[in-house]
């Protein structure tokens, strides 16, 4: 097991199904013992791994996630709370620490198993097989729109549900009276005939000596106090007045700071550098050759910034010193090109006869799309601190993989795990960026030569140049429509797949489908970025429907409709959407609507886009957004995941491009890589729809369906059809119905 | 030397004149509520005043607020009570990583004592320096009208719709 990757083991999960579980029976047994030595103090009782109670009543939750702002932290602790009929008010939260006792075992159990019906007496079984997983892959990550489908579905609900019947049965065994004539509210148990009330802190250390029941009592929706609720977040007021901790603020005593600059042309290695005038330059303390990127250490980021700059370095040669955007996208379509040829694209989905179906038509529509890399460009610049001794590691930063950067830390520099130790802070944003501990290695490697302690703070320059990027991407549509303008055939191939497996995937009910794939790697670095390959293919999938029901003629929520006929959740929320939207109303001179249905990371979301385009300028007037999480644990959080979504995918809309020239980056900072600013943000107003299906993701789900319903609505103001992002790269000036390609 | 009045206490420091204010502000002040976003102006989120106006600390050189009244985030409000502006932002739940906050929230207050009932075009204007990641921008603009509109109530539970189906 030791072998399997996290992204691994999430992919299998996805493809799967429980196929994993079977032939190990290992129970997860009391573990709260061993683990009270990382979480609890004097006084207060581990309840089970994710529960304490001390001797005032105080609750804490132990969650095994991080906080990039999208207040899952908040969200966790309401549904642990909730199930334990704990008084809101006298709870709080702690983070889980980075040890493998706390990998996240519901984490892996959500993915893998979703919704499926265990057998109550295997649930034991099941849940250490999980945890010797989650073990194995220091399975600690925040991402994947995950914490609240996973971890609180099949952690904190039942830790929250346990933990109750552990006190109830402890005050049974105390008051010797049956458990059923035992209720809990507030924080108290009380038996109603004789009158007891007790608080619940009363029997904590009793009930911490328990075995945890493994399938507790759920309430049903009708019984939540807490969920369901808006709870002002516990991370915002530390927000407003300066005292929020960010991996940046970390002080350390004798601590020194450090800039680098690492290899602009991924993969090559320092050759040459003349450090002679930074190293006599006020305040610089070294300079450190870490062979793919320099360092400058001083007393100062400033200094050390400044010091950096008077350094003349050159870099090897390496094969993808002539890459461009352009050569990369010929290349994708070549590759796409042969692997047709050959057979060898990869099948992702196959049903019906594609092949018979486009031969007996005459017609075939066709239309080709791309959208390039991204940087994921948190407000905080990439950032550790690192004190690196000959025998152990301590790392000071914001990540959302704790457990994973304390298992790369200790394999770069050589160590064990236990020898690293991890302290997590708030994240100055994720967006899957902060799940990749490229700088955090840097700054152990740094503080290692220098042997003092270290803070790295990349430039802004260097964070938008040496991104794990979102892939740019290339996909190619073809569709057959019948008689009816309806299509009957959908074929799709485009370049690289990730994850999640299902993103490129169509919702909409079509006989016969091929979606297939070649495989063409650069020497780009890319990574996970907010909604991952939905971020591309919901681009795709609801531009290509959008131009296929503008060919039929019809109107693209009701040729969305027609193919939504066996889905009603679907339906549900395209209905809502367009309701709220206004649809059938006629917008003014060139303004316009778009349209679009995405679902990712469990979750529903329809988007109406209204923009005003005026003298070639786009102006995004609303966006309506309909959502079906299955159930809201946080409403106004979820409308501001929504909110923050939206806006994400606005700014790559419309601005988003990272190009490659000379094999690298060309962009450095927010001028050349702008941002959707307030003076061009829309106005956002989100409908949720609790449909109580399996509870779904908030962090991601806006994003996908923004840049579709963005240009379907500049192609219904315009029509101009927008195949190519961003945005910017058309000239929009075009009369009604003439089409203008992209710039390049 | 130079020297500063920051938030309120006088501070004489032995700093190269180049140094932007902001890194004077974070390692040797230890005030780390002022944040590093970008070093060329364009995000913001190392807004402080300076003399009340609104400046971006990480291209000022030191020497240009000698003798100045500097004041941060930690600065707003006093020792028992928060800005309304940053209660509003709780009111409001503006947040997420938090990340660019105190720069978004030192330009507002800069507008609202400027212009203590600003329009909407006035709202843009002072802070659309100010980039939010997060894209809380609906959030930041209606906490400023709040706090323009007098007491700070809490956020509108009918832009929220529920629907429930059984």
């Amino acid at each position: 097991m030791g072998k399997w990757s996290r992204r691994g083991f999430i992919t299998a999960g996805l493809v799967g199904g429980g196929a994993l579980v079977v032939g190990i029976a290992i129970r997860p047994g009391h573990r709260a013992p061993d683990m009270a030595k990382y979480v609890a103090k004097e006084g207060e009782n581990l309840i089970n791994a994710w529960v304490k109670i001390d001797e005032k009543n105080h609750v804490t939750a132990i969650v095994p996630h991080s906080e990039m702002g999208q207040g899952a932290q908040t969200a966790l602790t309401q549904m642990l709370a909730d199930e334990l009929d704990a008084k809101w008010e006298d709870v709080t939260f702690i983070e889980a620490p980075a040890e493998d006792e706390y990998a996240n075992h519901a984490m892996a159990k959500g993915y893998i198993l979703g919704d499926s019906k265990i057998p109550s007496v295997l649930v034991g079984t099941v849940d250490g097989v999980f945890l010797q997983a989650s073990k194995a892959m220091h399975l600690q990550i925040t991402g994947g729109s995950a914490s609240i489908r996973t971890t609180g579905v099949y952690g904190m609900r039942v830790a929250g549900a346990a933990a109750r019947e552990m006190l109830i049965e402890s005050a049974a065994e105390s008051w010797g009276v049956n458990t059923a004539e035992l209720s809990t509210d507030q924080g108290i148990i009380s038996h109603k005939a004789s009158g007891k009330q007790a608080p619940y802190a009363e029997f904590a250390a009793l009930a911490a000596q328990k075995n945890p029941p493994t399938t507790p009592q759920l309430k049903t929706p009708d019984q939540f106090k807490i969920m369901g609720r808006d709870k002002p977040r516990f991370d915002i007021p530390s927000k407003v007045d300066g005292t929020a901790q960010f991996g940046i603020d970390v002080v350390v005593d004798d601590m020194k700071y450090a800039t680098i600059s690492a290899a602009p042309v991924f993969g090559a290695k320092l050759d040459k550098f003349d450090a002679s005038a930074a190293e006599k330059m006020p305040g610089v303390v070294a300079v450190v050759n870490l062979e793919d990127a320099v360092a400058v250490v001083a007393d100062g980021y400033w200094q050390a910034k400044q010091a950096l700059a008077q350094i003349n370095i050159s870099w090897t040669k390496t094969a993808n010193d002539k890459a461009s955007s352009d050569t990369l996208f010929e290349q994708f379509q070549t590759d796409m090109d042969k692997a047709k040829a050959s057979g060898d694209s990869k099948t992702d989905v196959k049903v019906g006869d594609v092949e018979s179906a486009f031969e007996n038509s005459d017609n075939v529509i066709q239309r080709n799309y791309r959208v390039p890399y991204l940087a994921h460009a948190c407000m905080e610049p990439m950032n550790a601190v690192a004190k690196v001794s000959s025998d152990h590691c301590e790392i000071w930063t914001g990540t959302q993989n704790p457990l994973g950067f304390k298992h790369d830390v200790a394999a770069a520099l050589g160590f064990e795990a236990s020898q690293v130790r991890m302290n997590n802070y708030v994240m100055g944003g994720g967006f899957g960026r902060r799940a990749t501990s490229d700088a955090v290695i840097q700054a152990a490697k740094i503080s290692r030569a220098v042997s003092m302690p270290v803070k790295l703070i990349w430039s802004r320059e260097e964070d938008v140049q040496h991104d794990h990027y979102r892939p740019a991407v290339a996909s190619n549509f073809s569709a057959v429509l019948n008689a009816d303008g309806m299509p009957t055939a959908w074929e799709n191939q485009f370049v690289d797949k990730h994850e999640p497996v299902e993103a490129p995937h169509i919702l909409y009910g079509i006989e016969n489908q091929h979606i297939h794939y070649a495989d063409s790697p650069t020497h780009i670095p890319f990574g996970p970025w907010r909604s991952v390959d939905h971020s591309q293919h919901g681009f795709f999938t609801e531009s290509f429907i959008d131009e296929l029901a503008h060919e039929a003629k019809q109107d693209p929520y009701q040729y969305r409709r027609e193919l939504l006929r066996d889905s009603p959740r679907h339906l549900n929320v395209l209905d809502m959407v367009a309701e709220k939207a206004n649809w059938s109303q006629p917008l003014g001179e060139n303004r316009g609507r778009g349209i679009s249905l995405q679902e990712s990371f469990g979750s529903i979301v329809a988007e109406v886009v209204e923009v005003t385009v005026n003298d070639g300028k786009v102006s995004v007037d609303r966006v309506v957004v309909a959502v079906d999480p299955g159930f809201a644990v946080s409403p106004n959080g979820l409308k501001a995941q929504m909110e923050s979504g939206v806006i994400y995918g606005l700014t790559a809309a419309l601005h988003g491009e990272i190009s490659i020239d000379q094999g690298q980056v060309v962009q450095t900072n927010f001028d050349s890589y702008p941002m959707v600013r307030m003076k061009d943000a829309p106005l956002i107003e989100t409908h949720i729809i609790n449909s109580f299906e399996s509870w779904g993701g908030a962090g991601e789900p806006g994003t996908p369906g923004t840049a579709p319903a963005l240009t379907n609505a500049i192609y219904a103001a315009t029509g101009t059809r927008i195949r190519e992002l961003p945005v910017s790269k058309y000239d929009l000036n075009a009369v009604f119905g003439e089409e203008k390609g992209a710039a390049s | 030397m130079i020297t500063l009045k920051v938030n309120g206490k006088e501070q004489t420091l032995d700093v190269a004149p180049d140094t932007p204010l902001l890194w004077v502000i974070r390692e040797t002040l230890a005030l780390t509520g002022t944040k590093f976003g970008c070093g060329i102006a364009q995000c913001g989120a190392c807004t402080v005043h300076l003399n009340g106006h609104p400046i971006r600390s990480c291209v000022t050189p030191v020497a240009t607020a000698d003798g100045a009244d500097i004041t941060t985030i930690e600065g707003l409000g006093s020792e028992d009570a928060l800005h309304p502006v940053q209660e509003a932002w709780i009111a409001e739940q503006v947040p997420q990583c938090g990340y660019c906050q105190s720069g978004q929230i030192m330009s507002a207050v800069a507008l609202l004592n400027n212009s203590p009932n600003p329009t909407d075009g006035e709202i843009d204007a002072a802070m659309s320096g100010n980039v939010c990641r997060c894209g809380m921008y609906g959030r930041i603009k209606s906490a400023i009208k709040t706090v323009a509109n007098g007491p700070v109530q809490m956020f509108d539970p009918t832009a929220t719709q529920e629907v429930q189906h059984g």
